[in-house]
């Protein structure tokens, strides 16, 4: 209980600019204004071609909207806090490393490698301790998955280290 | 009704869909929804009818689905199910787990039905009407579709509004399609033909729930015994059938509106089902009238949730979005027209509704118990297979490597959103429906020679407007009487 309070009044105590509700809405309304200011790079169409309004026109007004409702929103949190999950465990960050990593090979090793990559890491830093379990997520299914689209559905991956040893 | 299916391959797919759309229901976190976004790629290399077939039955089979797990292990397997965790667990604690999901299955049925019958009736009537429609009637039913959306849908009506215009937003990256002028490509040349609907649905749905399951390691599920489902007693049926009926009603109501289908309805239907009861407090203690009302209610929706998707192009819920998004990348443009062109591929999708809730009845009362098992499946080998799928299914789309980025992309968006608060069904919605809104807009205004005041004297759409702001308006009401 006593807990509670006093995060209750650690929260009361942040600034503006720590709280999750500024947070949030100040990266809305600054990424909103950015791509505004991008409509005022497209191409203007002649009047003839013209039909109705500018192709700017509308994703300004969705722009507009957008940024207009987060500051209500806002503007409605400092009333009325979010109610916020508890903090992120380490697995959570563990996984958007994955997807990190999972990037990195696709793109320089090889597609396949980098779903077995990240099927075993995610399956290891969820928990999972059996070697035969951790060998089934991260060679097994994405062989089986690999069988799959390629023969059955007859789709060609993209070239990489594993991959070209199946095409060559 | 029954005739297009009358082929071994589409009883196959409707076999497979009601059997894959119970397991998902079964696992929490998964559901119809995100098992339809899963699917959808695979769908490509399926004719049209059996493509919808196999979505609508996983829509059927997975909204019960989600009963099996409120049942035993107090955990809803899908959002829809919440309403009936409440008194299916208490019931299953007593010892009585077979004949509260016995009940949860019956109602299910009777619910799924009646609301195929109100498709098979209502579907062609309001095609009918939308004959009616113009430009300016399309447009303001597509802002009235998102209102709604916003308003009766989960979470806070002013974030699901910015979760709707963000996701039209998306809809108008690419080349502008009536002046051919780049939006929003910053000069990757991959993004003038636009976001495709795939990568965002998977994303949103399938990795933004992957990268939540990661924060929930430690919770531990715990499973009430299963001996058999057992059919209600004439007593239940006795007590239930009003019940039933009503939410059966209820739910097709819900579901036809567009917001979020099976979740409202069945919350609607429980509370209903409390007010009309002789022994409301017994609710909330396992009340077996409160697992008829909330079950009857979500499989009801289903029905209802087609009958805007169909005829008027308008999702009703989170997964007739995706079933829509199925319709469109087969080249199925949903409306009156194709209640006049392709009648049999419509009657094959309501027979296929039909005999998907007879086949999860079959499946549901005497495989309860394996499916149950399902849920022992730990999500530390699930997940990963399902990224595995999720990617390669993604790929395959167009064999794009960007179309991958922008799932990942958008599944850690979606991550966000949902723990801030903004649903990311308003983005799907909006992205399906943007280039519907952008597009009568602009034709509209062209009709009406740039006088915005010209919508006003269209009757339809005024009506439309109008019941906009009321939409909008009601959850400001809604919140003063909670207040009161």
């Amino acid at each position: 209980m006593n807990n509670v309070r006093n995060k209750k009044r650690a929260n009361k105590s942040l600034p503006f600019f720590f709280k999750d509700e500024f947070k949030v809405s100040f990266i809305i309304v600054f990424i909103s204004i950015i791509l505004l200011i991008s409509t005022f790079s497209f191409d203007i169409v002649p009047p003839i071609l013209n039909r109705g309004i500018q192709p700017a026109t509308f994703p300004k007004a969705l722009l507009i909207l957008i940024i207009s409702l987060t500051l209500i929103i806002y503007y409605l949190s400092i009333k009325d806090p979010w109610k916020i999950g508890k903090k992120l465990p380490k697995t959570f960050f563990l996984t958007l490393l994955s997807f990190l990593i999972f990037v990195i090979i696709s793109k320089t090793l090889d597609f396949f490698l980098a779903i077995s990559v990240l099927s075993f890491f995610v399956s290891y830093n969820w928990g999972e301790r059996r070697i035969f379990y951790l060998l089934l997520v991260s060679i097994i299914f994405p062989i089986l998955v690999f069988i799959f689209f390629e023969t059955i559905l007859g789709l060609r991956f993209p070239p990489g280290i594993i991959t070209n040893l199946y095409y060559y | 009704m029954l005739t297009p299916l009358f082929s071994s391959k589409l009883l196959i797919v409707l076999l497979f869909g009601t059997l894959f759309g119970l397991i998902l229901g079964v696992l929490p976190g998964l559901g119809p929804t995100t098992g339809g976004a899963l699917i959808l790629p695979f769908t490509m290399t399926l004719d049209p009818l059996s493509a919808i077939v196999l979505l609508t039955s996983i829509y059927c089979a997975g909204t019960y689905g989600g009963a099996i797990t409120a049942v035993l292990i107090n955990t809803p397997g899908t959002p829809a199910a919440a309403a009936t965790c409440l008194d299916g667990y208490p019931l299953a604690q007593k010892g009585e787990a077979g004949r509260a999901l016995g009940m949860a299955t019956v109602s299910s049925t009777v619910g799924g039905i009646f609301s195929v019958i109100i498709l098979v009736f209502f579907a062609p009537l309001l095609a009918k009407l939308a004959y009616e429609f113009g430009q300016p009637e399309y447009f303001a039913l597509a802002i009235f579709g998102l209102t709604m959306l916003s308003s009766i849908g989960e979470g806070s009506p002013i974030k699901n509004l910015i979760a709707g215009a963000f996701g039209i937003l998306i809809s108008t990256i690419g080349k502008d399609f009536m002046t051919s002028i780049d939006r929003f490509t910053f000069g990757i040349n991959e993004l003038s033909v636009g976001i495709s609907f795939i990568p965002v649905v998977v994303g949103l749905f399938a990795i933004s729930e992957m990268l939540t399951q990661s924060t929930l390691l430690d919770q531990v599920f715990k499973r009430v015994a299963l001996k058999a489902v057992k059919l209600p007693t004439k007593d239940d049926y006795k007590k239930t059938w009003k019940t039933i009926l009503r939410s059966s009603g209820i739910g097709s109501f819900i579901g036809v509106l567009p917001a979020e289908g099976g979740t409202v309805a069945s919350l609607i239907g429980y509370s209903e089902a409390k007010r009309f009861s002789k022994n409301p407090e017994e609710f909330g203690k396992g009340s077996i009238e409160g697992i008829a009302g909330a079950e009857a209610a979500n499989n009801a929706a289903t029905g209802g949730a087609m009958v805007p998707t169909l005829a008027l192009g308008i999702p009703g819920s989170a997964t007739t979005a995706v079933i829509l998004t199925g319709l469109i990348i087969h080249g199925v443009r949903p409306g009156p027209d194709l209640f006049r062109e392709q009648p049999d591929f419509l009657y094959g999708i309501f027979g296929a509704m039909l005999i998907a809730n007879v086949l999860f009845f079959i499946f549901g009362f005497f495989g309860a118990k394996v499916f149950a098992r399902i849920t022992l499946v730990p999500n530390k080998i699930l997940w990963p297979m399902i990224f595995a799928v999720s990617v390669c299914g993604t790929y395959s789309l167009s064999q794009s490597i960007i179309d991958v980025w922008i799932m990942l992309f958008f599944g850690i968006l979606g991550f966000f959103m949902r723990r801030f608060g903004f649903s990311v069904v308003p983005v799907i919605i909006g992205l399906i429906l943007g280039e519907l809104v952008e597009g009568t807009l602009r034709q509209s205004l062209v009709i009406f020679d740039g006088n915005w005041l010209m919508f006003l004297t269209r009757p339809i759409a005024l009506t439309f407007f109008i019941l906009s702001l009321i939409a909008l308006a009601f959850p400001l009401l809604r919140s003063k009487k909670q207040k009161k």
